[in-house]
């Protein structure tokens, strides 16, 4: 029956009222209750995840820098730091707004313009797992960043290089290149796929190799922004059944204000929220 | 519910945006001024840049919560259902990067034993002990 979701809350203000049943103690529906109880959980199964990564990345002498980690750009640009990964967090925030608008428009039951404002959202979202996946494919191919191979290492101490990028000794008259303590560096797999580590003399004579950096990184990095990615996607999912019901008019019968974009807005406000630690913790620090 | 009307509901959402962007372009300038992209040779040290990024964050989440997903018009007693478990996190955050520190300083310590040279022996190194052993294998 249509008509079991129409609400009518009321918040009671008699306290014996309230047990005689029926009322509404937090003023919102069963749906939307149990909308913010899922999210409650979702934030504790990430903030797992972002924890095991701190706990991790504390337990390492050094972890890959971000900024040169994250320092390309579509079009063959590689000194752009975290440039790229600005345009996906803005293209999440204008998601994030035009939801909001089809929630609004929503409550006053235009329909038109609840599709158009969640029509939006959907490209929106589908232009952030687009820029995720051009992220991913650069790490994957182009890096050689895999879940057990981290090729972005630290150096610990300053020091010379004693061959090339392409390993082999330097040519007569090139200056060889040097390092400080805390340089970061990518070992480049050469076109036979075997790794080039470059070997190097420290400042205090002693001979060593490029080393992989912390393999953790590939691994979580994966694996947490896969799951955030998996939300958008589920997310994009929703939106559209949900944007085809509101214009099939499914929703016009419960009288409701379109409580089941509000629900979903809900659903999509948090993946950009939990876009924000996302991004605090594998981008900013 | 909010009580505002429709145009000021509309209003309030695009300062919000512009507000999330600015904030965001705000972070990444302090990541990159910081880490010296910005000004040649100028650094920030890492006890100003993540305090205030970390600030910056929970001030967009908290945005986020309150305005876009309407937490503000909420009755409180269900605003505290939702908000105050997410404390449980601060502990978490505490005892796990404590572990992740002991993890680390405990590695540290047996590479440290493992380069120590005993009169007597000819050398305590279980790197190169494992090593062998698996070359016997």
């Amino acid at each position: 029956m249509a008509t079991d979701t129409v609400t009518d809350h009321h918040v009671d203000t008699d306290q014996e009222a309230s047990w005689t049943g029926g009322g509404s103690p937090f003023n919102v529906s069963y749906g939307k209750l149990m909308m913010w109880y899922f999210l409650l959980s979702d934030a504790f199964t990430f903030a797992g995840f972002l924890i095991a990564y701190g706990a991790l990345r504390f337990s390492m002498p050094t972890w890959p820098v971000p900024d040169f980690v994250f320092s390309t750009f579509p079009g063959g640009i590689h000194d752009a730091p975290l440039i790229f990964v600005t345009v996906m967090t803005f293209v999440l925030i204008l998601s994030s707004v035009t939801m909001v608008r089809a929630v609004q428009e929503g409550h006053r039951e235009n329909i038109k313009g609840v599709v158009f404002w969640m029509l939006m959202t959907i490209i929106g979202g589908l232009s952030f797992l687009g820029c995720q996946a051009w992220e991913w494919t650069t790490l994957i191919k182009g890096e050689s960043v895999s879940v057990t191979t981290n090729p972005f290492g630290t150096h610990s101490e300053g020091g010379v290089y004693t061959v090339d990028t392409h390993g082999h000794p330097y040519a007569a008259g090139v200056e060889a290149e040097t390092f400080a303590a805390g340089d970061p560096y990518l070992i480049h797999k050469g076109e036979d796929g075997e790794w080039i580590k470059r070997s190097y003399q420290t400042a205090g004579g002693k001979l060593g190799e490029q080393e992989f950096g912390p393999k953790q990184f590939g691994a979580l990095f994966f694996f947490i922004t896969g799951f955030h990615g998996f939300h958008v996607f589920s997310g994009v999912l929703f939106l559209t059944i949900i944007m085809v019901n509101v214009a099939s008019g499914v929703y016009v019968k419960r009288r409701n204000g379109n409580e089941m974009v509000e629900k979903i807005g809900l659903y999509w406000h948090f993946v950009d929220l939990v876009w924000v630690f996302v991004f605090l913790v594998f981008y900013l620090l | 519910m909010s009580s505002h009307s429709y145009e000021e509901s509309k209003k309030i959402v695009f300062k919000g945006m512009i507000l999330l962007g600015v904030i965001t372009l705000l972070e990444v300038c302090i990541a990159l001024l910081g880490n010296g992209h910005l000004i040649h040779g100028f650094e920030l040290p890492k006890l100003i840049m993540y305090p205030l990024m970390i600030g910056l964050s929970m001030y967009k989440a908290y945005f986020i919560v309150y305005e876009f997903m309407h937490m503000r018009y909420e009755i409180k007693s269900l605003a505290m259902t939702v908000l105050l478990p997410t404390l449980l996190l601060v502990w978490a955050v505490i005892a796990f990067f404590q572990e992740g520190g002991s993890w680390g300083a405990r590695r540290q310590q047996i590479k440290d034993f493992n380069q120590e040279y005993v009169e007597g022996q000819e050398s305590l190194n279980i790197d190169a002990d494992t090593k062998v052993l698996e070359a016997e294998h």
